[in-house]
């Protein structure tokens, strides 16, 4: 027994006291949760303007074709680009999407970290905006109704009546894109990007131990998303109780 | 030509699904006149509910005209949203917004579009409130309300914006038995006041009580009109009388 406790103090100096290398795993860390944060808030954003287009879209296909001219024409594009959008980067892996950004979009620039953000935001984009079209569809149409019926043109319903239902309503599921999105970065390293996964595996590059620094990493993942999961839990009672 | 007695008037209104296989409204010619009440009847999918939501081009008619206050409201390039505020619509299911208390409901849209003070709008709400009794529900949610409230809360929520016509789709038809009563009552007060009303209902007992005027709609077509004494004692058109029968 002392043996082992031995050992492990050993290959725990060996991994992270010498040289410093805990540090690296800190560094990691850090960049892990830049990435996520600021890929998050791109996102967020690609994601609401691709879900206002696609569903005042569907919402208004009638009025505008009524109405016709250079209008509908434009909604009509702005929709099948959308469309394509959502195909392509659901229909292609993250790792992939990366890749290109770092070696074809952005060949000259070597800012690993701001390629990452860029490539996750957009990727994580397309999976938001399907969080909130599905937000505004599950929206009563008789929300809508009322909304117009009282004299508000459609962005105005949209702004004073359904967004802030829709908010509620996919608050939680956008907490939880977060958490996946926390471990979806893990690839960064791909293109060299020194992220908590990379961290992990440059120490085991160097002492030639994979079990701590793998574990180690593993359960700083573990932790970080544990902690989100229960903050996401905390927040959806509270949404509950301001109903009431 | 304007004719200031007449509020809104329809000119072959037409409503067509599918090309033309589906005639939910086929050429209706209506007139209503200020401070009368319509009541429409007929049975289901005879383009009662369609009618009423074209008013306001909730649904958008295939063709036809609808004068309101002398504006022909289908004409794409006429701005509809100005026109809505003029006509208040109570739904069959309430539509009150779930995240805005009684007041908020009540006063979101005045301040909004009317740019009435917050102060206004809640003298106004109040006065509406007290009116139907509920002054003391005027922070509770929607959800703390019974359906009967709600009904109520709706109907007031539309006089915020004053308007010049009240439609009503199907008020009662969601709500339990025991509170039909109460928002039959409000709506009768409103008629009372001279208020123009535009009702698609199956409460027969309000349209032979409180209608001007009853239209029978059957297949999207105006059957017959008349004044309920008409309809209902003594219906002309077979369907009319077939229908009458089939629920009375």
């Amino acid at each position: 027994m002392k043996e082992f406790f031995q050992d492990f103090k050993d290959e725990f100096i060996l991994n992270f006291v010498d040289g410093n290398m805990w540090k690296w795993l800190v560094d990691g860390l850090k960049n892990t949760l830049i990435i996520t944060l600021f890929s998050l808030i791109i996102g967020v954003a690609i994601g609401i303007v691709v879900a206002s287009i696609r569903s005042t879209f569907d919402k208004n296909r009638e009025v505008y074709k009524r109405r016709g001219g250079w209008f509908y024409y434009v909604q009509w594009c702005l929709n099948a680009l959308a469309q394509v959008y959502l195909t392509v980067i659901r229909g292609t892996p993250v790792v992939v999407q990366l890749l290109i950004a770092y070696f074809i979009i952005f060949a000259s620039s070597r800012n690993g970290v701001a390629i990452a953000v860029f490539a996750f935001g957009l990727n994580s984009g397309a999976y938001v905006a399907e969080i909130f079209r599905g937000g505004i569809m599950s929206i009563d149409n008789g929300q809508f109704e009322a909304g117009r019926s009282l004299g508000f043109n459609y962005f105005q319903t949209m702004i004073y009546i359904v967004i802030p239902q829709v908010i509620k309503a996919v608050l939680p599921t956008l907490c939880n894109e977060f958490i996946v999105l926390i471990k979806e970065t893990s690839v960064a390293g791909y293109v060299g990007i020194m992220d908590l996964t990379k961290a992990g595996e440059l120490i085991r590059g160097r002492t030639f131990s994979a079990f701590m620094p793998l574990i180690a990493v593993a359960l700083i993942y573990l932790v970080v998303v544990v902690v989100l999961t229960e903050l996401v839990k905390i927040l959806e009672r509270r949404l509950r109780v301001n109903e009431r | 030509m304007r004719d200031d007695s007449v509020i809104i008037k329809t000119l072959g209104l037409k409503k067509y699904y599918k090309g033309e296989s589906i005639k939910a409204l086929d050429d209706v010619n209506l007139e209503i006149k200020r401070g009368e009440v319509v009541v429409i009847i007929g049975p289901s999918g005879s383009g009662k509910s369609t009618y009423l939501r074209s008013l306001n081009l909730l649904e958008l008619p295939t063709d036809g005209a609808i004068i309101f206050n002398g504006v022909d409201v289908a004409d794409k390039n006429v701005d509809i949203n100005i026109h809505r505020q003029k006509m208040g619509m109570v739904f069959q299911h309430f539509n009150l917004f779930p995240h805005k208390t009684v007041l908020g409901n009540m006063t979101l849209a005045p301040m909004k579009l009317l740019k009435k003070t917050k102060e206004e709008a809640t003298e106004k709400a109040m006065t509406l409130l007290k009116r139907v009794g509920l002054e003391d529900r005027a922070d509770s949610y929607p959800s703390q309300l019974s359906g009967g409230q709600k009904q109520r809360i709706a109907i007031v929520r539309a006089l915020c914006m004053e308007p010049d016509v009240m439609l009503f789709d199907e008020p009662t038809s969601a709500l339990d038995p025991e509170m039909v009563g109460e928002v039959l009552e409000l709506m009768k007060q409103l008629a009372d006041e001279g208020m123009t009303m535009v009702v698609v209902t199956h409460e027969m007992g309000f349209a032979r009580e409180v209608a001007d005027r009853v239209i029978f709609m059957c297949d999207g077509k105006i059957a017959e009109e008349g004044t309920p004494e008409e309809i209902f004692s003594n219906p002309k058109n077979p369907r009319t009388k077939q229908f009458l029968d089939s629920i009375l």
